[in-house]
């Protein structure tokens, strides 16, 4: 039974986990495409778009925010992962232990897992609000923080049992239902908010975009919430996925890509998810405040359910456990391999405790727009590290990946360069007031600078090796 | 037979999104967009996993 969970996932197709992904093991573009589609139409969808309009975003400051920190998303994939993936065509944990030491690696993995388990966390929270429509559950609002009520708790533990049994037992079959799941998810988001448009006095698409102004994205949040500009808009899409394109996550994808032009292919993932979807589901939220009288309210479930009946719903729970169920096994792998000798399955399950728990807690669904830039923020400085020793070691006389030639298990360098390119993250959030979303691109100057100031003073025999 | 299930697959895409579409035209109410939208959904999700996964699996075989 140990294995199991492995061999479904993997099947016959081997991984190439310690070795260059070969010219027969890659693969065509349509691949790409859809993948990305499909990856980024997710649960999570259906919040950060309400929670742009409980910020209160304008809307000139959305659609601009949305379309220049899409194209700067995928500028990221295009430009910076996917021609070190197809270069050296290694996964990102092998690569980072060429570079970082096994070591440094089983630190990155426990860091990774727990923020996987978090965003699992937050979409089995999601689905809950869909689950508990017909029980008549006590729904979370912005400024709920703690369970609502035991009712939530057994809802929410209940479907992390199921979500966690799913990810113990059959990844495979998941991967194959998330694939029949994309193509009519998207079309969800957009029916529901075709559907609610009349409800906002759009009665021609000609008045949209005074409805827009006026009664979605006004440019003023709601109560006790802090407001969103253009640049928060901005940073947020195009930082999201940092922890991909920037952290270079997706080096263990883009490295089966034939040609490193498909990280271009990720604007398919970011127009249908990080656009259409997010501007439906902030349609949705902008409907269900006029409808309500301004409820504080904040569950996705009665929301979709109110729009379209029970094919939102069935929306809602389908695009949690998309998203939480390969997250969940994603975060037992990653932990596996620091503890090799515990089976895949044990693994997974007590992973699968551990965001059960904290789905209880509806604060990762209501700052979940925090949650995702920590989380990306947290890893970047690691893409920053293999971005710097791709292209800049060898000019600054630092031999790349220089854990593997020196055969060491922990580089200093790499570690000290995480820590205090997060140290600095943190002094410039606590004492210059600067906002999450918009520390990664210092942040990461300041990790690529650090990695090469202390390549150098650790490595003071990097010269000799070179040589 | 993959073809028929192909055309009712996509009947059910259409049923997802079009109704959506009449509502907005105020062509239909919304009791019947909800229908017609649960509807497309049981279409799809019966009949797209019997094709979806097939190319994939077929590459899968191949290599193996």
């Amino acid at each position: 039974m140990s294995n199991q969970p492995i061999k479904k996932l993997v099947g016959p197709v081997k991984e190439y986990e310690r070795e260059p992904v070969p010219l027969a093991g890659q693969k065509g573009w349509r691949n790409f495409l859809g993948m990305y589609a499909g990856e980024h139409t997710a649960g999570t969808e259906f919040v950060i778009g309400p929670l742009f309009v409980a910020h209160g975003v304008g809307a000139i400051d959305l659609f601009a925010g949305l379309i220049l920190g899409n194209v700067l998303a995928v500028l990221s994939w295009g430009l910076m992962t996917a021609p070190i993936a197809t270069n050296k065509r290694l996964t990102l944990y092998y690569q980072l232990e060429r570079i970082c030491g096994r070591t440094t690696v089983s630190i990155y993995n426990v860091v990774n897992a727990l923020m996987f388990c978090f965003l699992a966390g937050s979409m089995i929270a999601v689905s809950a609000t869909a689950v508990g429509i017909p029980f008549g559950l006590t729904m979370p609002t912005l400024d709920t923080w703690l369970p609502t009520s035991l009712g939530w708790v057994i809802a929410v533990l209940l479907i992390g049992f199921l979500i966690t049994l799913v990810a113990i037992r059959g990844y495979a079959q998941v991967a194959r239902f998330a694939n029949v799941t994309a193509p009519w998810m998207i079309l969800v988001f957009i029916a529901a908010a075709l559907a609610v448009l009349p409800g906002l006095g759009v009665s021609h698409i000609s008045e949209f975009w005074a409805v827009a102004n006026e009664v979605i994205w006004t440019g003023v949040p709601l109560e006790g919430v802090s407001k969103f500009t253009f640049w928060h808009v901005m940073f947020f899409a195009w930082f999201c996925n940092m922890a991909m394109h920037i952290g270079m996550s997706d080096l263990t994808i883009l490295r089966y890509a034939k040609s490193w032009k498909y990280g271009f292919l990720s604007f398919s993932g970011m127009f249908l998810g990080h656009f259409i979807a997010w501007i439906a589901s902030g349609i949705l939220y902008a409907a269900f405040l006029q409808s309500s009288d301004f409820s504080s309210e904040f569950a996705p479930g009665p929301i979709a359910y109110a729009a379209v009946g029970i094919a939102g719903p069935v929306c809602v729970v389908v695009a949690g456990w998309s998203t939480a169920n390969p997250t969940i096994y994603r975060a037992g792998l990653a932990l596996q391999g620091i503890f090799p000798k515990l089976p895949t399955w044990k693994v997974t399950a007590w992973v699968g405790a551990v965001t059960s728990l904290a789905a209880c807690f509806p604060a990762l669904v209501m700052r979940l727009l925090d949650f995702v830039a920590l989380y990306g923020l947290l890893l970047m400085p690691m893409g920053a590290v293999i971005f710097a020793d791709f292209y800049l070691s060898s000019k600054f006389g630092i031999r790349p990946e220089m854990a593997y030639h020196k055969k060491v298990s922990f580089s200093v360098s790499t570690f000290m360069t995480w820590l205090l390119t997060l140290g600095i993250c943190l002094v410039l959030n606590l004492g210059f007031g600067v906002e999450i979303f918009f520390l990664g691109l210092p942040g990461w100057f300041v990790a690529v600078l650090l990695f090469l100031v202390l390549s150098k003073v650790f490595n003071p025999k990097n010269k000799e090796v070179l040589a | 037979m993959t073809l028929f299930l192909k055309i009712l697959s996509y009947v059910g895409l259409g049923l997802t999104l079009i109704p959506s579409v009449l509502l907005f035209m105020e062509r239909i109410t919304i009791q019947t967009n909800n229908s017609l939208m649960a509807v497309g959904m049981l279409l799809w999700f019966v009949t797209a996993p019997l094709w979806i996964n097939r190319n994939t699996e077929k590459n899968h075989a191949d290599k193996s």
